[in-house]
């Protein structure tokens, strides 16, 4: 029910709310939006669209420190894996010899 | 599609079930709040991949599901009319009246159209001006901003053949009925992202300092549902209890403002029956005065006398996590989509649902 999906604004095409619209693009298809709720949004920006109206501007630089996070995690984890590995190798008999 | 794809990558899934299993010490119940987030953790099998770690429990999160009885079968009183035309969201039609459903209405009068948008629903009222249109607005806070906008359009346009079944529901203060339930068992909450989009994320601080719970703001793809439990599991280990955002491509602290000002300009908030939970003191929403004249309730000169609800269907325990679908005997036996007891098996977000379709489907032993 609160499915809302992301389009790009492709055209503004009225900016008097309540009837404010422009034609937002999802995976190639166009369609017609409300836009009264994001009048900051500029073409080219993505908007996430629930019933046919926009509810808000998708921040890009938000959705990249989720990845950002996600590569630190990952560098960690590697830094984790060669720590064990290094301990491991330590403790095998002979490994000094 | 660009902020979908990227937030379904396996890779990073596994990462971050790899976290959460290193992070918890002991098995927290979280549960989440929104229908789109329940059908994801099942689609995705999170459910099943955080098994000992995170007991998922699935909340009052369908509004088609809380909407009450008694609005249903007024929506097919409507129906049933000559002069009407019911619009509906798609997801309202399956669900069981007490007699009826919507469905079988529409077959058998051809008086209800199902649309994507309430604006939708004023256009069908510019062009069929010998009859009444009502659509019947259920929804979240995430909805109530569309519907809103369908009065305003069906005011400057001086549409006299518009009316709204006002069935909108609020989430926080079913959270609250929830965790204020001693026996809830409940040890953090994800919170629904587009909901929290409109309406902000600011009023749930007074919540998480009253109840001790963690919320977290979570969106709907697996990444982000994963950063979400995750999230909530270590302010769990850490003893914390605070609001965070885990959606913050599109959910701010403050909400959407031109939303939050629309809803407030057309609506106020409400005591108002949830299927399954009862009356939720300030749960709903009703239109202020002043747009009285597009209440369908008003136009129609109705009243809405409770109705009982079938005696077999638990899905009251289903919508407040006590039991989970498989639990009740009906699920998959006497109560299917095709042939359902209670909404929760029919709407495309019902917790009863999302276990038909994927649970039984991946022949998981909770589901026998």
């Amino acid at each position: 029910m609160c499915l809302a999906i992301p389009g790009c604004v492709i055209q503004w095409n009225e900016t008097d709310s309540p009837f404010a619209s422009a034609v937002v693009e999802f995976a190639g298809v166009r369609r017609e939006v409300n836009m009264a709720l994001v009048p900051e949004a500029r073409e080219g920006d993505y908007v996430l669209v629930h019933a046919g109206v926009a509810i808000s501007c998708i921040d890009p630089e938000e959705a990249r420190k989720v990845f950002e996070t996600l590569h630190e995690l990952a560098l960690a984890d590697e830094k984790a894996h060669a720590e064990a590995a290094e301990a491991d190798r330590d403790e095998e008999p002979g490994a000094n010899a | 599609m660009k902020f979908l794809d990227e937030f379904r990558a396996p890779e990073s899934c596994r990462r971050l079930l790899e976290r959460i299993r290193a992070a918890a010490s002991r098995e927290w119940t979280i549960m989440e709040v929104c229908g789109g987030q329940t059908h994801g953790l099942l689609r995705y099998g999170i459910d099943q991949e955080l098994g000992g770690c995170v007991r998922l429990v699935h909340g009052p999160g369908c509004p088609v599901c809380v909407t009450p009885l008694e609005s249903i079968d007024f929506a097919i009183t409507l129906a049933r009319r000559d002069d009407t035309l019911l619009a509906s969201f798609g997801d309202m039609l399956r669900v069981p009246g007490s007699r009826e459903s919507l469905l079988q209405v529409r077959a058998a009068t051809g008086n209800v159209r199902v649309v994507y948008s309430p604006l939708d629903a004023v256009t069908l009222a510019q062009k069929t001006p010998d009859k009444q249109i009502v659509f019947f607005a259920v929804g979240f806070e995430t909805t109530t901003p569309a519907t809103a906008l369908a009065v305003q359009q069906a005011s400057r346009l001086g549409l006299k053949n518009f009316s709204l079944l006002v069935s909108h529901v609020r989430v926080l203060p079913a959270m609250e009925l929830l965790a204020g339930d001693p026996g809830n068992g409940i040890n953090g909450f994800l919170a629904a992202g587009h909901v929290c989009t409109v309406g902000g994320f600011d009023t749930y601080e007074e919540f998480t300092a009253r109840y001790k719970l963690p919320v977290v703001v979570t969106g709907f793809e697996p990444v982000d549902l994963l950063t979400g439990i995750l999230e909530c599991v270590e302010q769990l280990e850490r003893h914390e209890a605070t609001v965070a955002n885990c959606y913050s491509r599109s959910a701010r602290r403050e909400g959407n403002r031109a939303a939050l000002s629309l809803i407030d300009a057309i609506y106020e908030p409400c005591d108002r029956p949830w299927r399954g939970l009862g009356v939720v003191p300030m749960g709903g929403m009703r239109l202020r005065a002043e747009w009285a004249e597009w209440d369908a309730q008003r136009r129609f000169q109705q009243e809405m006398p409770p109705v009982a609800e079938p005696a077999e269907c638990r899905s009251g325990e289903v919508l407040t996590g006590r039991i989970k679908p498989p639990d009740c005997e009906c699920f998959a036996t006497r109560c299917t989509p095709e042939s359902p007891l209670g909404a929760p098996m029919v709407s495309a977000e019902g917790a009863c649902a999302a276990y038909y379709r994927y649970a039984l489907a991946r022949r998981d032993p909770r589901t026998r």
